[in-house]
């Protein structure tokens, strides 16, 4: 660590591990609840249990991009934080008003969050992903103005990068972007419409350039490689990211009631969208092995090149399997989605987010370079357990879902919807096992970070 | 002598090689969108040949000719620019970026030809898949221009030699990619049926 003001990055971190943790419990209940449906009722009912598992999931992944951003940026523009007052106090306010939201979620009748929020003032709740109460999103917004605030006038005063500038491009991004979680038509079709503008443009298009310059931050450390060719290779990648992403918002629009063009215009342009995932795989390849050093960090080297491949394999291909209209026609909102969104979101934002906490947290923890042997030893353990249950989880979904259209939605005698699900229980079983799994994985992860604290640092073999 | 031996054998491909991987993708995005076209077509031939007649051909030729002469200015700059001669390829930067404008300015006068009819993407099949790629095709044109200007730009500082010109090559091998992809759309949506 090279800049004093780093270390706020910790406790953003920290808060991302703890948000993830309950991510997963509650991913835990509602794949119970999948085949035990009164599991937990009425404390936790199914809708609730995947508010809070979808919202922390975005919650913690918000959480890590901050504390990467205040990592990475200091380093990168060679200078001090702007504020690290601000940025402390970000972090509190962050996390207060997502453990109050939570609470809200557990504690109270959804519609009596809505009214004691104030909701009818400006009605924002309701939606998909965008459950948040409205002052919730306020304070996001708050929020978000201060960091992109911190970061931009830091690298305003700082040296200007490639990996910054991208980083700059991807952060502002998700910020305006979210402004559109406040518009909410009563259309129908518009409110769809612009809903994907958040949820589309932020996993597709913004969170795109922020996985790019992390990842290539991450490489320019681990390998040494020079500068000049990973900042081509990012530039190539997100060009190619938002070619084919920005347009590629019409693979959400086939159904909703928008011109039909948009079937054209979605199934080829969202076609291309694994393209920018593959290059990042033989980006993060190449330069491993055309490294000018081995780092003793190998966890870290580990996660990012996990992180390419699973991305390419959860958000490309698995997103290309029904991105085409007519394919989509009958796996639209499947058990197919949900394998894609699992892996997608895991490999793509997940790990991205583990391999610069996976980098930073040694240094921020006053360690030279890497973690000990021990510790490290743990942390690829983690690594494989919860990489691999979740393409177990994958799998079991994708052959549920495949299951599921063939009888729900094509033969001359479809079956209803709840006859189909039972058909259905054995996968959604092992799923919850490779869930369980995925936990073991996670407290191993966790406890990575406690073990081994007393050896001496990992060293590069000779 | 290294350098000797550069100039004997210039480096293959010409240009940066992030470019082609580049030049490889869109090729790609363009690839899908023709066989769509040509898919869609083969369904709907007698619609596809009706709408077709409707199109101004002639504007699209002077488009076809103009796009090809400023590949030819492009190829000029890069020898003048393998030679040192940095205004030289200047101006032949400038004569190309001169042939994008008139494109630019042919293409939108039969936008609003078709715009004023009332013709949109959801008009038919055809159209829409008309206007889709020859819009795609026209930010193409801008893209190429942004990029030719930063290399005219560059040139005109001097930033170029007969050592170091990737930058001119890069540039131009994005713009004759966008001289390829015409002259496919051309025929294949102005002419062919």
């Amino acid at each position: 660590m090279q800049y004093q003001s780093q270390m706020v990055a910790k406790p953003y971190f920290i808060a991302a591990i703890g948000l993830f943790i309950l991510q997963i419990l509650f991913g835990l209940i509602m794949g119970l609840q999948y085949v035990m449906g009164d599991f937990l009722f009425p404390e936790i009912p199914f809708n609730v249990a995947r508010m809070v598992h979808t919202n922390a999931l975005i919650i913690w992944l918000l959480m890590g991009f901050m504390g990467a951003a205040y990592y990475l940026v200091p380093e990168e523009s060679e200078t001090e934080l702007f504020s690290p007052r601000l940025a402390l106090i970000t972090f509190w306010v962050f996390l207060g008003a997502a453990g109050l939201t939570v609470l809200g979620y557990l504690l109270v009748p959804y519609s009596t969050l809505a009214e004691i929020t104030g909701n009818s003032i400006l009605p924002t709740m309701g939606r998909e992903f965008l459950e948040q109460p409205t002052i919730t999103k306020i304070g996001i917004v708050i929020v978000a103005l201060a960091f992109l605030f911190n970061i931009g006038m830091t690298v305003l005063k700082g040296r200007k990068t490639a990996i910054t500038l991208v980083l700059l491009i991807g952060l502002l991004g998700l910020a305006v972007l979210f402004l559109f979680s406040f518009y909410n038509p009563d259309n129908l079709v518009l409110d769809k419409y612009f809903w994907w503008w958040v949820v589309h443009l932020w996993v597709e298009g913004g969170w795109e350039l922020i996985l790019g310059s992390i990842l290539a931050f991450v490489l320019i450390k681990v390998t040494g490689v020079d500068r000049e060719v990973i900042e081509k290779w990012l530039y190539i990648i997100i060009a190619m990211a938002l070619i084919s992403g920005i347009i590629g918002t019409g693979h959400h629009y086939f159904w909703i009631g928008v011109p039909e063009y948009w079937q054209w215009w979605g199934s080829i342009f969202s076609a291309l969208e694994p393209l920018p995932f593959l290059m990042m795989t033989l980006f993060a390849f190449n330069m491993v092995k055309n490294r000018r050093r081995n780092h003793p960090n190998k966890a870290a080297v580990m996660w990012a090149l996990g992180t390419t491949v699973l991305a390419f394999f959860g958000a490309g291909v698995w997103g290309f399997m029904h991105t085409l209209a007519p394919v989509n026609y009958y796996t639209h909102g499947s058990q197919l989605t949900a394998a894609h969104g699992h892996l997608a979101f895991f490999g793509a934002y997940a790990m991205i987010v583990l391999t610069i906490i996976s980098y930073a947290m040694p240094l921020l923890r006053g360690r030279k370079a890497a973690n000990s042997a021990l510790s490290q030893k743990l942390e690829i353990w983690s690594f494989l357990l919860m990489s691999s249950s979740m393409v177990l989880i994958t799998l079991l979904l994708t052959t549920a879902g495949v299951k599921q259209i063939m009888l729900q939605r094509m033969g001359e005698h479809p079956l209803p919807f709840m006859q189909v699900q039972e058909q259905l229980a054995i996968y959604f079983w092992l799923r919850e096992g490779s869930g369980m799994l995925f936990l073991i994985g996670l407290i191993i992860y966790v406890a990575s970070f406690f073990v081994g604290n007393s050896e001496p640092e990992a060293e590069v073999a000779a | 002598m290294a350098t000797l031996a550069q100039q004997d054998h210039p480096k293959y491909p010409p240009g940066d090689l992030a470019i082609w991987i580049f030049i490889l993708a869109e090729l790609a995005v363009f690839a899908i969108f023709f066989a769509s076209y040509a898919f869609t077509r083969m369904n709907h031939v007698e619609l596809f040949n009706q709408f077709q007649q409707q199109l101004d051909r002639d504007a699209a030729l002077i488009n076809t000719l103009a796009l090809i002469t400023g590949s030819y200015f492009v190829v000029r700059a890069v020898a003048a620019i393998r030679e040192g001669a940095s205004q030289i390829c200047l101006r032949w930067l400038l004569a190309a970026l001169g042939m994008g404008c008139l494109f630019l300015v042919v293409k939108s006068a039969e936008y609003s030809h078709h715009f004023s009819a009332g013709i949109n993407l959801s008009t038919n099949s055809f159209y829409m898949f008309y206007l889709s790629l020859t819009f795609f095709h026209f930010m193409h044109v801008i893209m190429g221009m942004v990029i030719l200007a930063a290399v005219a730009l560059k040139a005109r500082r001097g930033g170029y030699s007969i050592e170091d010109h990737t930058g001119v090559e890069t540039g131009a091998a994005y713009w004759h990619m966008v001289d390829l992809v015409w002259l496919i759309l051309f025929p294949l949506v102005y002419v062919m049926h």
